[in-house]
């Protein structure tokens, strides 16, 4: 009989558990972190300049540089604001967004969370997310930021609604909330063919939700001066900054995850495959931002609520008779 | 489990005790959002995930935000919070909250003396099995809630429309897109003349 002393199975599985969530914390942030730059150098070769080249070769420490000066940056909290909800709000921006990470499978043995309600945790966490912005906005006692508050709380529950309804025809068809099922469901076919509508809704949504370029009303520097986190300043506007891109990522892995069949794919290793697909999608968001023009406000709502609310419905009318049709 | 659920009903409790308490009206709120959180973690420990998820999406991610939107807008300042200090005397509490405490003895008192096993626990109640249950034995409620919601829906949307302005003068062909700053024309009339469309659009 050996001897295990404290390092029993069950302690490494456990420790091999924790491990694998902290190395998936620090990828998530610290790709997050180099995106800034990539999206900065791409937006440069797509609009005919250099974009930072600089520092290192191909300009690739820039992020580096970047940080330096973000964390040397003087804190300052101004004297109007509500100090502890002024704290609170980037907080809650960066956290809720890198808990959605949880649920995401990466390969068939990499990830957090094997949750029967998976998919759920990411809508709720998503809910949670508003608060930041509505907070950040009202604590900082300006009036700007209030602004930029009260458009993002508005569109961010608008495109919600739809958000959660496109996901409902792919967990009709894989018959669970969980992430993995939803993965092996689509061995035969990925979901983006049968539920093409809900991916086109998923995709307009997810670049509301996380306030990427046609939807970015909260922040419209040109109306607003950067909207919601105007009084921020120092790693507290890294936060809300780098936030954003944990959102690009998190809502890209989940379009890979549910609608591109996640790890699947021939020849390569399984995580070559999510990585591949996904940076496919962080690539469209940032041509995305180089390409289309910021709508207006109230047309941004109207078009959710007239085009994509009455589409996504009918997406799930027809999913559903189908199911029950073929079933 | 059981000590979960334990503390997550104490974070409940106090929660909903700092949002009676608390002076300033948005961190009221946020105390209601974080009771609404451990409400939704006192569902998970009792083996209903699905409603812990719906109770965290539908009340702490979506009803209260708006809850959060019309605090905000109403603008309470330093004021508001010294009112509601005002009205916090002990002796505007202390009566309620003694014979409130009498009962709640009672409640306690009473379970206490119960027989039945008092173990925390419960089989998982999955998301399919949740909708198996509300469209099978409970299909008559479904659908009273759902047509409670249309009314409410249908309500909304006929106090929210815009009602259709007749335009007598050229002035008043702004109006209707709504756009505050839009320039005014020149040829706007008086004040008290215009009085009349504008104020039925601002109804």
């Amino acid at each position: 009989m050996m001897d295990w002393g404290i390092f029993s199975p069950t302690v490494i599985d456990a420790l091999v558990a924790m491990l694998q969530a902290v190395a998936i914390l620090l990828v998530a942030v610290l790709v997050s972190a180099l995106l800034t730059v990539v999206e900065r150098r791409l937006l440069g070769l797509w609009q005919d300049r250099y974009g930072p080249n600089r520092v290192g070769p191909f300009g690739s420490l820039q992020l580096v540089a970047d940080m330096i000066k973000i964390f040397f940056k003087e804190d300052w909290i101004p004297p109007f604001a509500d100090r502890t909800l002024f704290v609170l709000a980037p907080a809650i921006a960066m956290a809720s967004l890198l808990l959605s990470f949880l649920i995401i499978p990466f390969t068939p043995t990499l990830g957090v969370a094997d949750w029967n309600i998976g998919l759920l945790f990411f809508l709720a966490m998503g809910g949670i997310n508003v608060y930041s912005v509505l907070l950040g906005g009202w604590s900082s006692g300006n009036k700007y930021a209030l602004i930029g508050a009260m458009r993002s709380s508005a569109q961010t529950i608008s495109y919600e609604v739809f958000m959660g309804l496109s996901l409902m025809g792919v967990v009709a068809m894989a018959g669970s909330f969980n992430m993995r099922e939803i993965v092996s469901a689509q061995e035969g076919l990925w979901f983006v063919i049968p539920q093409f509508l809900g991916f086109c809704n998923f995709l307009i949504a997810g670049f509301a939700v996380t306030h990427r370029h046609p939807f970015d009303q909260p922040e419209a520097e040109q109306e607003l001066a950067d909207g919601y986190h105007i009084e921020y300043s120092s790693m507290k506007f890294g936060m809300f900054f780098i936030g954003e891109y944990v959102g690009m990522l998190l809502v890209s892995s989940l379009i890979v995850t549910l609608f591109f069949g996640g790890w699947q794919g021939p020849l390569l290793p399984p995580i070559v495959w999510f990585v591949l697909k996904t940076s496919v999608f962080l690539m469209l968001f940032i041509l995305v931002r180089a390409a289309l023009p910021r709508p207006r406000y109230d047309r941004v709502m109207t078009f959710g609520w007239i085009v994509c609310l009455p589409l996504t419905l009918l997406n799930l009318l027809v999913t559903g008779a189908v199911i029950l049709l073929t079933a | 489990m059981e000590l979960a659920f334990y503390l997550s009903g104490l974070a409940a409790v106090l929660a909903t005790l700092g949002v009676i308490a608390n002076p300033n009206p948005v961190h009221g709120v946020l105390y209601l959002v974080v009771s609404l959180l451990a409400v939704a973690l006192v569902f998970f420990t009792l083996g209903a995930p699905f409603a812990g998820a719906l109770e965290i999406i539908v009340y702490a991610g979506a009803i209260m935000v708006l809850f959060v939107f019309v605090v905000m807008m109403l603008n309470l300042g330093q004021a508001a919070a010294e009112q509601e200090r005002l009205w916090l005397q002990p002796r505007t509490w202390i009566g309620p909250s003694l014979l409130a405490a009498v009962l709640l003895l009672t409640l306690i008192s009473l379970l206490w003396r119960d027989d039945i096993q008092r173990v925390i626990e419960g089989g998982e109640l999955t998301a399919k099995g949740a909708g198996t249950l509300l469209y099978g034995p409970w299909l008559l409620l479904v659908e009273l809630g759902a047509l409670l919601l249309l009314a409410a829906l249908v309500t909304a949307s006929h106090v929210g429309r815009t009602v259709p302005v007749a335009a007598p003068k050229p002035a008043a062909r702004d109006m209707p897109t709504g756009d505050a700053d839009q320039p005014q024309p020149p040829q706007q009339p008086a004040r008290g003349e215009s009085s009349s469309p504008a104020g039925k659009e601002v109804l």
